[in-house]
């Protein structure tokens, strides 16, 4: 601890920081651009200069830039002499010269970091007399949107895009004040995290372009706390919504999971709630027009009088949903919706992150670790945040060599000079290239059985008496040999591995791994992925695998698509062993196409719910609008028809519901406790959903009614739905926005935290589920055998792509566009063996479905091997050797 | 821990020449890892190519393991090398202060009148790119200018006249 | 008068290779250095008061003593600064083109002194024949032994390398220098830590300008005592290579001893003003240097006294305004030039310079108004030292602010007259 003199006032500092930092951390305004608490300080715009004094008697002091200073002890500072304040003023004065007067139809206008800091710094005065410079603007893709002009040079968006997310198609250009940012030439921005540069981006350069196709200003947003459905991890979000339409997803600041950033799948795949594909009315068996609501009770209460009803949960649903589908059907007729094979390899990851023996850790301690084994996973693919925190993390190993030169962690340029290339081991073994091979130590690619077999080895070499793998390769035993060797060498080795190898050999050799290391004194960490932003919970929960599921009248496939996780024929076969099929969802599938009945409910947006993400953290989801058409939550529709069935649920609003389920569940235990319920108040007020400076409210229905309409009320959560309420910064898991006085932009998140980059005032929200203390876990040392090659076909191998390979997101038009097509790949000479060319279509036989895929090459993958893409339309989940045959 | 350098480059695909390919390889040989031959890499395809194109730019980042847009950022940094095709001689004027003092404008006037172009342009033959350069280091003989490689000092408009003349 | 630097210079033009060098007593302070310990070296250099003459004027002993001494480092690097891009500095070029040996000896005794394995020569690109030269001499002492490994079987490995640039001024600055070496865009980079600790590819680098190595063999062989005593200025050890462009008479480059009037290298060296010409002032030391004027002539040409008179000596090579030539013209020309050089890192020098040029112009052009002069003014404090992220800027405004101190005058006849006198 340092203390400095802050404007007269004694002001407690972590010495480890920067002045801005502590600056901003102490609760004072101070305004900059190129600093950002996750990227450092580069010193690039001079916008946070102050005035640093000798002592308290020296009454001249100098200008440097508070970015720039470690807080160090007795430090004398001031932020408003004028020598600051008049150079602050000509910094801002200067970004605006070339800056255009288009503040009114700017999609940043009203939450622009540069619009905030220009009021700041007092700058209103236009001296500036002469011509702008001008740039082109480039197409970017289907996500973002370029508007040059608009730039004020921060160097913030490369940054980004290149020093802390690895991108290498976005770069600066030229020099001077021409200084460009964007593409090389016109196209699509590669890296799966370009979305962040939406709020990276201090002013309207970088605007999300899929906001722009309903743009609406952040005022005029209802907005609520969210979680994104879209794979494993749990990033928090902000949703937000004006006029039944969803807007736009924004990174809610959760200190322990995604802080400041989110993948590009979760920003940009909103769009199916606004998809005509989205199930807004019920259909009955004899009906053509959509039932109404009456009319399909009626039906319903009919239908399922005294009939047995089987009914098939989901990992794409919250807890709530699952647990009411489970009360209305009983334990032994709810199947968790996996087919038995997933169910299993998901089960086994289960049991080993939930035994409590090897630290599971969140995307923050991810970041802290200092050597990274991956087994099987394509990790920007199937947890993209999580491949993000392992690009951080791989600098820890060598940030010592920084420190030992006196450079703080903050110095973001020197830091990286002097680590050059420099890293820690980050050692990848899987079936295919993934997107961290840049950064990887070794590469390992193969079937995953000899990707568990690797895995044993080094296990063996960390614990001889572990058995090592019979006739391993030489070359794979070198390199097991060093992985130990590197995972040994580290304070606090990580391994990471998960479902999407679809294996459980590869899922338990990495067990051993960690259970190796745990036991030769490391703290090591173990993460593993899940396939669905809620399978993990759902596997507390429990149920049975589909096949599994009992016979019985009536089946209810609750928010599923079954031709996603069997083959067509198969599910086609499921569907028809029942005399009804009700499907529950609020988007069209293969499932709600061959149901009898159709009922439709909310979707993430118009739910409150919880998810359970592979982390074991349970988190909140509120409901961001109450939706004009019949679509309630989910877990309502069904306490709805579970009094149709003359057993009336106990819980009738979200709170009881989930009291409900602690209750009945005591592995759930706190998750009714863990945000604050319905009947919480702040200064005996409701949080507004909407901004303070919401606009045309009493106006905005009035084509229909020039009446006022009541607003909606919400039983379910202390949230309101207009923008009366507490205008403080709420409880940290209630959210809805970020602003400040003066602090209009998202960077307004600095306010709500403890301290620059640090824990959410009152805490992260979130509450671990899995107990991480003294549990038991024993080697499996389940070995497979070498790999056969296959004879009569190529092994099936999953492959997964972040944008297409996951059920929701896939039907966002903007995340579609950016899907490749449906790709079969294949090693060269596996192709040449068969007589096909990259580029070929090529009819391969799954099961009972042929399905139709262009071929691409991958000298990643080995001979006899084909990477199929999962979760494409057409493409079947299941692991097969498969037939081909090439199109003609 | 370095990440693996991969060695045997396969130099299919690539418009760079032979020639080309072994020059930017040596210069890889004097920095330790590829990437730092960047700026070698451009002067050797400028040398054999005059400028820099984009198809090049497309090879110069496959053959040092960069992306275009990487070694793009770099080459539009710098004023010598040039995205733009250029003629057989690039005429480089001084314009600072020495050579202003001593006369630069009249020199730069002659030469776009001489040439019939403007700064920045080519003539039509292709033979000559006329561009302002900063400061040459030979101040004591202002006015200056370069032609190609060649450094000439001490400029009148006829010296001018006789050194165009002279170019082969 | 010793003049050590320029002796071996041919007049006739032609480089001297390494025969010549070394029957004029070259490579003798090889042997001689290597049987000393490095830091033997590194005092007697700090102890000869030599002063890097890139611009700065820090002990260039000093400056070596910052590099490590323990430590587990790839390499060790020792980089002459050949960028010379400062507007009216033709003194390295000389040095190059003249006697490249002489850099050569002296880096390879740097290197020694501060064990550095690895070096680079980095000349600017316009500088074609100086790399001809270069090339050509470095080839020949990699031949002779000099260079390479175990140096005439000392076991001292040295192993040294010409860079070309590419173009712009920044190159200069020892931090962008070391990112262009690197191949990478040339801004500068954040100080501290300085290059001394982690430099080029993160390891230890000392950056020295050409003129300042080329001392070193001199002093190894002379002493500490004699290369004090060349100096007329107590504390600047050397002599320095000034030189006088412009309407001189005779303009040129010459070694003289630090401490020499103004006045004479004005009148004695450049031979005088042309004829019918004044001299109205002059920048001692390249664009970046303040003005000084008629009543500064008598000023001993050392750093501390320039220094004392509100200017740099900077590179020592003097830009000399005459009584036809408009300082408006001159300073917008600089600016223009400081403008086309930003690196386009730092807010201030990116967008205060362009916005100063237009300024400058206005009133070249005849459109000025008297709030500009005010403008202006403010223009050249928000550029100073400390605002910026390096010293291009400050650099620039040096001349800009010092015109408007003298030549104020030029400045309001513009506006008043709304032309240019001088056109
Ligand atoms: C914009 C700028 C340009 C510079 N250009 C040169 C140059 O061309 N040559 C040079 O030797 N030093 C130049 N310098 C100074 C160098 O940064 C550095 O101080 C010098 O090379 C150190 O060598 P010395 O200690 O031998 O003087 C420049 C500095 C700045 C800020
Ligand atoms: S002052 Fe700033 S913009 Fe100018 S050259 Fe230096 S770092 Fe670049
Ligand atoms: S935030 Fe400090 S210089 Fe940009």
């Amino acid at each position: 601890m340092a203390k400095i003199i802050l404007n007269g006032k004694e002001v407690e500092a972590d010495a480890g920081k920067n002045l801005l930092e502590v600056i901003l951390s102490s609760g004072e305004d101070l305004p900059y651009f190129c600093w950002h608490p996750k990227m450092g300080s580069v010193g690039a715009c001079r916008q946070c200069a102050v005035v640093r004094y000798k002592d308290e008697n020296d009454t001249t002091g100098r200008i440097v830039m508070a970015c720039m200073e470690p807080a160090s002890d007795g430090s004398v500072i001031s932020t408003n002499a004028p020598a600051a304040t008049e150079f602050r003023a000509r910094i801002i004065e200067s970004l605006m010269t070339n800056h255009p007067h288009d503040c009114p139809v700017c999609d940043e206008g009203g939450e622009c970091h540069l619009q905030d800091m220009t009021v700041m710094s007092g700058h209103q005065v236009r001296r500036y007399e002469f011509g702008k410079r001008t740039h082109n603007n480039q197409y970017l893709g289907p996500f973002i949107n370029h508007e040059m002009n608009r730039c004020i040079q921060c160097y913030r968006c490369v940054r980004f895009y290149r020093d802390y997310a690895g991108g290498t198609d976005l770069n600066v250009f030229s020099s001077r004040n021409k200084v460009y940012f964007g593409r090389a030439a016109e196209g699509a921005l590669e890296s799966e995290f370009s979305g962040n540069l939406v709020e990276i981006c201090p002013t309207g350069v970088f605007t999300d372009k899929t906001f722009m196709d309903h743009p609406t200003r952040k005022w005029d947003l209802t907005a609520a706390p969210s979680i994104c459905h879209h794979c494993s991890v749990g990033c928090n979000t902000i949703a937000t919504e004006r006029y039944g339409i969803v807007r736009r997803i924004y990174s809610r600041y959760n200190g322990e999971v995604n802080n400041y950033f989110l993948c590009d799948r979760g920003r940009f795949g909103y769009e199916f709630t606004n998809s005509d594909k989205r199930i807004r009315a019920f259909k009955i068996p004899g009906t053509t027009e959509p039932a109404g609501h009456e009319e399909a009770m009626q039906y319903l209460a009919k239908a399922l009088k005294g009939k047995s009803v089987a009914a098939v949960g989901s990992p794409r649903a919250s807890l709530e949903t699952n647990f009411a589908l489970k009360q209305l059907v009983g334990d032994s007729h709810f199947s968790l919706g996996m087919n038995t094979h997933d169910l299993e390899v998901a089960q086994l990851a289960f049991d080993i992150v939930s035994s409590g023996k090897i630290k599971v850790p969140s995307l923050k301690e991810i970041e802290q670790c200092d050597s990274v084994f991956i087994l099987g996973e394509d990790l920007t693919q199937t947890a993209p945040m999580m491949a993000l925190s392992v690009r951080q993390s791989i600098r820890n190993q060598v940030k010592p060599m920084a420190s030992q030169a006196g450079i703080p962690n903050w110095n973001e340029a020197p830091v990286r000079q002097i680590l050059q290339k420099d890293h820690g081991p980050l050692h990848i073994a899987a079936t295919m290239a993934t997107r961290l091979d840049d950064v990887a130590t070794s590469t390992f690619f193969n079937a995953p059985a000899e990707i568990a077999r690797l895995g044993y080895a080094v296990a063996h070499f960390i614990n001889q008496r572990l058995r090592l793998p019979d006739g391993m390769e030489k070359r794979a035993l070198d390199l097991a040999q060093r992985i130990a060797k590197d995972l040994m060498a580290s304070d606090k080795p990580l391994i990471i591995s998960g479902v999407h190898s679809k294996s459980k050999e590869v899922i338990m050799a990495s067990a051993d791994v960690a259970l190796a290391l745990s036991e030769a004194g490391k703290a090591v960490s173990l993460s593993l992925t899940f396939e669905e932003c809620n399978t993990a919970g759902l596997l507390m929960l429990g149920g049975s695998g589909l096949e599994d599921l009992p016979a019985a009248d009536v089946l209810i496939v609750q928010e599923n698509d079954l031709f996603r996780r069997m083959s067509a024929d198969k599910a086609e076969k499921m569907l028809a062993s029942y005399g009804l099929v009700i499907a529950i969802d609020h988007i069209a599938s293969h499932t709600t196409s061959n149901a009898q009945v159709v009922i439709p409910v909310g979707s993430f947006a118009e739910s409150d719910g919880t998810l359970v993400s592979q982390e074991g953290r349970a988190q909140r989801f509120y409901q961001v609008f109450m939706p004009e058409g019949d679509t309630p939550e989910p877990w309502r529709r069904l306490a709805e028809i579970s009094m149709l069935m003359g057993k009336p649920f106990q819980a009738h609003d979200f709170h009881e519901f989930t009291s409900w389920l602690a209750k009945s569940n005591p592995e759930f235990t706190g998750i009714d406790t863990m945000a604050p319920p319905p009947d919480f108040r702040m200064l005996n007020q409701r949080i507004p959903r909407e901004f303070h400076r919401f606009s045309g409210r009493t106006s905005m229905k009035a084509h229909r009614n020039i009446h006022e309409q009541k607003p909606p009320e919400d039983p379910d959560s202390p949230l309101s739905f207009t923008m009366e309420g507490y205008q403080g910064h709420p409880d940290p898991s209630l959210i809805t926005g970020y602003w400040a006085p003066g602090w209009n932009s998202v960077q307004a998140i600095n306010k709500y935290q403890i301290e620059v980059g640090g824990p959410l005032h009152g805490g992260d929200p979130g509450l671990r589920l899995f107990d991480q203390t003294g549990g038991q876990l024993s080697y499996y040392q389940d070995i497979p055998q070498p790999l056969a090659a296959s004879v009569n076909g190529w092994t099936m191998i999953p492959v997964y792509h972040i944008f297409g390979s996951e059920e929701l997101s896939r039907k966002s038009p903007p995340v579609k566009e950016k899907a490749e097509s449906a790709g079969l790949f294949l090693n060269p000479a596996t192709a040449a063996e068969a007589g096909i060319k990259e580029g070929d279509r090529v009819i391969v036989q799954i099961g009972a479905q042929p399905a139709s895929l262009e071929v691409k090459y991958t000298e990643s993958l080995g001979k006899g091997f084909a990477g199929v893409p999962m979760g494409y339309c057409g493409v079947n989940p299941e692991i097969a050797f498969i037939k081909y045959q090439k199109e003609k | 821990m370095i990440p693996k350098e991969i060695d045997n480059h396969t130099t299919e695909n690539t418009m760079l020449t032979a020639e080309e390919i072994h020059e930017i390889n040596e210069e890889i040989g004097m920095y330790p890892y590829r990437q730092a031959a960047c700026i070698e890499a451009l002067k050797v395809v400028q040398k054999y190519r005059r400028w820099v194109s984009d198809e090049s730019i497309e090879d110069i980042a496959a053959h040092l393991e960069m992306s275009a847009a990487e070694v793009d950022s770099v080459a539009t940094f710098y004023n010598l090398i040039y995205r733009k095709p250029v003629g057989k001689y690039v005429i480089l004027v001084c314009d600072s202060v020495s050579c202003y003092i001593m006369g630069a404008e009249t020199m730069l006037d002659h030469l776009q009148n001489k040439l019939g172009i403007g700064l920045g342009q080519t003539t039509a033959d292709d033979r000559f790119t006329l561009l302002t350069v900063p400061c040459l280091g030979t101040c004591d003989h202002a006015p200056a200018m370069m032609v190609g490689r060649d450094l000439h000092r001490d400029l009148t408009p006829g010296k001018i006249d006789a050194i165009l003349a002279a170019c082969p | 008068m010793e003049r050590p630097l320029t002796k071996n210079i041919r007049t006739d033009g032609q480089p001297v290779f390494l025969k010549e060098y070394e029957s004029q007593g070259g490579y003798k302070a090889l042997p001689k250095a290597l049987k000393l310990q490095p830091d033997e070296v590194i005092e007697l250099v700090k102890k000869s008061n030599l002063k890097g003459r890139g611009g700065a004027g820090f002990n260039t002993g000093l400056k070596w003593s910052f590099v490590p001494k323990k430590g587990d480092f790839r390499h060790k690097y020792l980089v002459a600064n050949g960028d010379e891009m400062e507007p009216g500095t033709y003194k390295d070029r000389l040095l190059i083109e003249g006697d490249p040996h002489q850099l050569i000896e002296g880096m390879i005794l740097s290197s020694w002194a501060i064990q550095a394995d690895e070096g680079f020569i980095f000349i600017r690109g316009e500088y074609t024949y100086a790399a001809e030269v270069m090339s050509k001499a470095l080839a020949e002492a990699k031949a002779a032994g000099y260079l390479g490994n175990d140096i005439l079987r000392s076991g001292f490995n040295f192993n040294l390398h010409l860079h070309t640039s590419v173009g712009r001024y920044i190159c200069g600055e020892e931090t962008a220098l070391l990112n262009s070496l690197e191949g990478k865009r040339a801004n500068p980079r954040t100080k501290p830590p300085f290059p001394q600790v982690s430099g080029l590819f993160g390891q230890p680098t000392i950056v020295n300008n050409i003129e300042t190595l080329c001392n070193i063999p001199h002093i190894i062989n002379n002493g500490a005592e004699w290369f004090n005593q060349l100096s007329l200025t107590p504390g600047d050890g050397g002599t320095k290579l000034f030189g006088a462009s412009g309407k001189v008479k005779k303009p040129g480059v010459w070694e003289l001893p630090f401490g020499i009037p103004m006045r004479q290298i004005i009148e004695e060296n450049a031979g005088g003003m042309r004829d019918g010409l004044k001299f109205r002032g002059c920048l001692p030391g390249g664009a970046s240097t303040d003005f000084l004027t008629e009543q500064h002539l008598d000023l001993k040409m050392d750093y501390n006294s320039v220094a004392a008179a509100g200017s740099r000596l900077a590179t020592g090579l003097m830009i000399v305004l005459d009584d036809k030539t408009c300082p408006v013209g001159m300073v917008l020309n600089m600016i223009h030039f400081f403008a086309q050089e930003s690196c386009g890192w730092c807010t201030p020098c990116r967008e205060g310079l362009p916005w100063t040029e237009k300024i400058l112009r206005k009133i070249e052009d005849g459109r000025g108004e008297m709030n500009d002069l005010d403008q202006l003014e403010s223009m050249v404090r928000f550029m100073g030292p400390g605002n910026t992220f390096c010293a291009l800027a400050p650099g620039a405004t040096a001349p800009l602010g010092s015109a408007l101190k003298y030549f104020r005058d030029d400045f309001i006849t513009h506006i008043r007259d709304k032309k240019c006198s001088w056109k």
